[in-house]
């Protein structure tokens, strides 16, 4: 179970945070878009990390989620849990069908597709007014409840998308300790290597970029559910970028290291006031820097520093 | 019905000139050092923006103001080229894209800083009395970035087939090693391929911008549709690039015209998806092998 040990200490920070600070707006507005962020991030990461598959539409996805919750909710009055099977449903076929003729571009060309799914998705958000609303967004989207409970405050919020994110978590950390994890960071290294060791490397690709896409479904409906209130901004191009800068920040390949990059991004504008005008140069500057002086990203390079200091500090205990 | 057609068309040639353009660039930088440039959008904003500010903000004339800023924009290309992109040499496809990514994000984060959210307009080069074809219009400026255009694409392709630098640049691209045993200073080669790059997509943007006026996310866009040109046409081969954007422009423009313009940029991507999935060479690319 060593590979749980992070997922422990995760848990524990989870739990004691609002019981120490019930009322904090950092712990549970923020700390709310913050986890949900971090959802996001790291599903990409399987993606990016571990397949080594880029993808700059990932927002796309959550879009979908959330636009498929609201407009079954608000126009139809569906009840928000078939709404949001709905959503993943409506992702997984997305996602199937078009993964495969995606995954097999490499580089460049993988790059450009992901990116244009994505810009077709959100272009199609804002055509199709009498369905979305267009570019003025849907309101009045109802909050969920669970067999009676309310879902109706901030806590209550927390509770349940960071609830959802240690899911996500457990499930990511226990399929990259599995028999397809080793597949997928053998088809990182080397597609045609993997296919000698008798990985099909079409279908991981394919199942790992459906299920990044089923995450950010769901998220997308958690996230419709929690503002009330849905855009087609919020799906954007910009947002995808914003998701990979939050997974190549922290560190590619690493879970916590994803989570780390969704919550010093989300923390960043609501710390910094001046951060608003500089917002979009700070994030160009991350992404460039760190892929030039940190490409493992701050996670793994703070535990190399540790180990490096670790030690250093055992040999001068020995001698 | 057929003047709206040619209609149509002459504003699909005109756009397509601009993709076209930006398209070369993108293909000049990729044959050269493999890297897809995500920031040649921002080189157009730029030399639009830069423009602009220089003539209507500290009085230059436009002839003036618009070499300075072409200037200042292949300085930014070469500071690309030399801070970004050679450190990270040798780095994965992804962390490269990462990279002009980041870069792209950093100059419309610059641009916002010092310009605003503001769109702007340029006066038009030689009025607005707009010729007559039959029953379509054609604004002179229309002329100058098809004129342009051409102009570049030639220059481009005479530099590429009958100077020394241009022929180094090519043997950088076929084998990078191999050329610097021959004796050409490869630094120096991607150096003038990049500030070739950031010439080119800054003479786009003033040449296009009194048509589609700018501002600092303008850049965005026309770089995405940039580089479905290139790939449309076939990223090996910069004159099918340059035919991918008019290509491009063309289906876009009557696109527009005849479905709905909401859907304009869509079917582009579409276009692309489509491209990707059936002919990942583009349509005038040469298949290729790749290797192990």
């Amino acid at each position: 179970m060593s590979h749980l040990r992070g997922f422990y200490l995760l848990v524990a920070a989870a739990l004691l945070l609002p019981l120490i600070f019930p009322d904090n707006y950092y712990v549970t507005v923020v700390g709310v878009t913050a986890a949900l962020h971090a959802i996001l991030a790291v599903s990409l990461n399987l993606l990016m990390g571990y397949a080594g598959q880029i993808s700059l539409g990932h927002a796309g996805f959550f879009g979908i989620g959330a636009y498929a919750s609201a407009i079954l909710t608000t126009r139809y009055g569906w009840n928000p849990w078939p709404a949001m099977l709905f959503g993943l449903v409506l992702t997984g076929v997305v996602a199937f069908t078009l993964g495969r003729p995606i995954l097999r571009l490499k580089g460049h060309y993988l790059a450009m597709a992901t990116l244009g799914l994505g810009i077709i998705i959100n272009i199609l958000l804002v055509q199709t007014g009498s369905l979305t609303g267009g570019p003025d967004g849907l309101g009045g989207i109802p909050t969920l409840s669970l067999f009676g409970w309310a879902v109706d405050s901030d806590l209550r919020w927390y509770t349940v998308i960071v609830s959802v994110l240690l899911a996500v978590v457990w499930l990511v950390l226990n399929i990259i300790n599995s028999r397809s994890g080793r597949a997928l960071r053998a088809l990182h290294g080397s597609e045609v290597a993997a296919e000698m060791m008798g990985i099909n490397t079409t279908t991981t690709k394919t199942g790992v970029f459906v299920l990044a896409a089923l995450i950010a479904s769901l998220a997308g409906s958690l996230f419709a559910h929690q503002q009330a209130f849905v855009s087609p901004d919020s799906f954007s191009f910009f947002f995808s970028i914003e998701l990979v800068t939050m997974v190549v920040l922290g560190g590619m390949a690493s879970t916590y290291g994803a989570i780390m990059g969704a919550i010093i991004l989300t923390f960043l504008p609501e710390l910094l006031v001046v951060f608003e005008d500089f917002e979009v140069l700070i994030f160009g500057a991350i992404l460039m820097s760190m892929m030039i002086f940190l490409p493992q990203g701050l996670f793994v390079g703070m535990q190399k520093l540790w180990r490096r200091v670790a030690t250093e500090e055992s040999r001068r205990g020995a001698a | 019905m057929f003047d709206q057609i040619l209609q149509f068309i002459l504003t699909g040639i005109t756009v397509g000139a601009t993709y076209a353009l930006v398209a070369l660039g993108f293909a000049i930088i990729y044959n050269a050092s493999d890297v897809v440039n995500f920031s040649q959008g921002e080189f157009v904003m730029l030399g639009a923006m830069s423009t602009i500010a220089l003539s209507a903000g500290n009085g230059l004339p436009l002839w003036l103001a618009a070499a300075c800023s072409v200037a200042m924009v292949i300085c930014v290309g070469l500071m690309l080229q030399r801070f970004a992109i050679a450190p990270a040499r040798g780095a994965s496809v992804v962390t490269t894209i990462i990279i002009t990514i980041g870069a792209s994000i950093f100059l419309r984060g610059l641009a916002l800083l010092l310009w605003g959210k503001d769109i702007f307009g340029m006066p038009h080069f030689s009025g607005e009395v707009p010729l007559r074809i039959g029953e379509a219009t054609l604004l002179p400026q229309n002329l100058w970035v098809m004129g342009g255009a051409s102009v570049l694409v030639l220059g481009v392709h005479y530099f590429f087939n009958h100077t020394t630098h241009g022929k180094a640049i090519l043997a950088c691209s076929c084998n990078r090693t191999a050329a610097h045993l021959v004796g050409i200073n490869v630094g120096m080669m991607m150096l003038i391929a990049y500030g070739l790059s950031a010439l080119l997509g800054s003479l786009a943007g003033i040449l296009v911008a009194p048509i589609t006026f700018t501002s600092y996310d303008a850049g965005v866009m026309l770089g995405l549709k940039g580089f479905s040109a290139a790939i449309l046409g076939g990223m090996g081969n910069p004159m099918g690039a340059v035919a991918g954007g008019l290509l491009l422009g063309l289906i876009e423009s009557l696109a527009a015209g005849l479905i709905s313009s909401g859907y304009k940029d869509a079917i582009g991507f579409v276009i692309l998806l489509l491209v990707l999935f059936f002919r990942p060479s583009g349509l005038f690319g040469k298949a290729s092998a790749e290797r192990v």
